[in-house]
């Protein structure tokens, strides 16, 4: 058997949810396609980093930890996301900083005390044959590999990089109340006084959010144009104000169209703190202005 | 005076890196993708048409004011170069919902077979599903209200119609539209290029088999 046949790793146990995952498939939303990748693109990266892969390389997002992975053959591993436990064969390791794995040895991730996911990058990175580019799992179009299962053995590319060193680096934060910046538009002048009703009020996040967005649970926005919207294009944060009138914020794996008003976009930069807020969080919707 | 000072055109903003460009009918939605996908702008990732908006998003950071001077200079009365492709769909016209549509139409099984076939249509849009293209063209008799209880499951290849609309669904999946045939067309293959077999702008007929 040749070196590289062994360049894969077993996962012994996903846990409550284990994906896999990169930067997704953006640019095919006029085919119906929706971008998904990675909730927190900025974590995968580093996990990526740090192990020496490129950024885009495919990884794991694992919700809720309980993941164990088999190495069979030696491999650099970082986690990123939120503070979790790690452990090698029951020895404590780092998140967030590149360790190592020999032949054998088993990586465990626990779950995080508090937020929700975790990326994985293995260097090498995880190979497998694409679609539109992307070998990440969507779990509202069915593209990309079904959510692992265990027992399932990931195939490695080429371990090329040099793993980066780095001591500064902390998990995500996780904060409560979770305060998300949004630009109004392009509807908001579909329901009543959308900017204040927003602002005003505290809103919780709901045991039905996924991947495809997060569901709030609040004083419900009254919509004020009643005619039927024709089906229009949503974007990755967008705040649609569905018939409960209870805003719904978008994540990866969106429908690309919608036929309810979209009142607001999130920023992107509230997208690593929306892929951590748990069932039950506490959330501001806080409009912003535009950038000069 | 540019068309942006149309009444019927509208530019919304979409977050940060993008733009919704509205306007009054599709045959504009049309003109507008094809206005801007002809300008081969660098910074746009994303260009997705829809019913009677156009998204167009930016790189993040890249800045929109690019895509506003083609949009300034886009002409809404132009129509949109199709891009030379002609798609053939093979329809069977088996669908459970062929006498419902009769019905309302006021005609036999036979005309909505006549009508729906022999029409010319064009992709408007895709979305719903991947692959799943919104065709325009659909005769007024054919014009219909969705069903008024949705399928819980819809075959793959199921052609239905709803509203101003025709299309295919590329997999199975819950849905509304009253359903007139099959194609065995491979609707949506993600390792194909292109993926899609109807894209925006594509011409489409359909060849009625048995």
């Amino acid at each position: 058997m040749t070196l590289t046949a062994l360049r894969r790793v077993t996962v012994l146990r996903t846990g409550p949810q284990a994906l896999v995952t990169d930067l997704g498939r953006p640019g095919h939303a006029h085919l119906g396609v929706p971008p998904s990748g990675a909730l927190d693109p900025g974590a995968l990266r580093l996990a990526n980093r740090l192990v020496g892969n490129p950024e885009g390389a495919a990884g794991l997002e694992v919700l809720l930890g309980g993941l164990s992975l088999r190495a069979g053959a030696p491999c650099t591993v970082a986690v990123t996301g939120v503070s979790a436990p790690v452990d090698i064969d029951g020895a404590t390791v780092d998140s967030h900083a590149p360790v190592h794995l020999r032949a054998g040895e088993v990586l465990r991730l626990g779950a995080p005390a508090r937020g929700l996911r975790n990326w994985v990058a293995v260097s090498g990175g995880i190979t497998g044959d694409a679609e539109l580019g992307s070998l990440a799992t969507d779990l509202l179009s069915g593209l990309g590999p079904a959510p692992l299962r265990d027992g399932d053995v990931l195939a490695l590319g080429a371990d090329r990089g040099v793993p980066r060193g780095a001591d500064v680096i902390v998990p995500t934060a996780v904060v409560e109340p979770l305060t998300v910046p949004v630009l109004l538009g392009p509807r908001d002048d579909w329901v009543d006084d959308a900017a204040a009703t927003l602002a005003a009020a505290r809103w919780t996040v709901t045991e039905s959010s996924n991947r495809v967005g997060v569901r709030l649970d609040g004083p419900p926005l009254r919509r004020r144009v009643q005619r039927e919207l024709p089906s229009e294009p949503v974007v990755t944060g967008a705040v649609q104000v569905p018939a409960n009138g209870l805003p719904v914020v978008f994540l990866a794996d969106h429908p690309v169209t919608g036929g309810y008003p979209v009142v607001a976009v999130a920023l992107p930069s509230a997208l690593p703190g929306l892929a951590q807020a748990r069932p039950g969080t506490a959330v501001r919707l806080q409009p912003v202005r535009a950038h000069p | 005076m540019g068309w942006l000072a149309s009444p019927f055109v509208r530019l919304l903003p979409y977050g940060p890196d993008a733009l919704l460009v509205e306007v009054g009918t599709l045959d504009e939605v049309g003109a507008v993708r094809a206005g801007v996908q002809a300008a081969a702008l660098p910074e746009v990732v994303e260009l997705v048409p829809a019913a009677r908006t156009v998204l167009v998003a930016v790189r993040p950071g890249a800045g929109l004011d690019g895509v506003r001077g083609v949009l300034s200079d886009v002409d809404l009365a132009a129509v949109p170069d199709r891009g030379g492709r002609s798609v053939t769909l093979p329809v069977r016209y088996d669908g459970p919902d062929l006498s419902l549509v009769a019905e309302t139409a006021g005609c036999s099984v036979q005309d909505v077979v006549s009508l729906h076939s022999s029409a010319t249509y064009t992709v408007a849009f895709n979305g719903f599903a991947p692959g799943f293209g919104y065709l325009t063209g659909l005769p007024p008799e054919l014009q219909q209200p969705r069903l008024e209880r949705p399928r819980e499951r819809v075959p793959a290849g199921a052609v239905g119609i709803a509203g101003e609309f025709t299309g295919a669904y590329p997999r199975p999946s819950p849905g509304g539209w009253r359903l007139v045939g099959t194609t065995d067309a491979e609707l949506f293959d993600p390792r194909r290029e292109p993926p899609a077999l109807l894209q925006p702008g594509d011409e489409v007929r359909i060849e009625v088999v048995s």
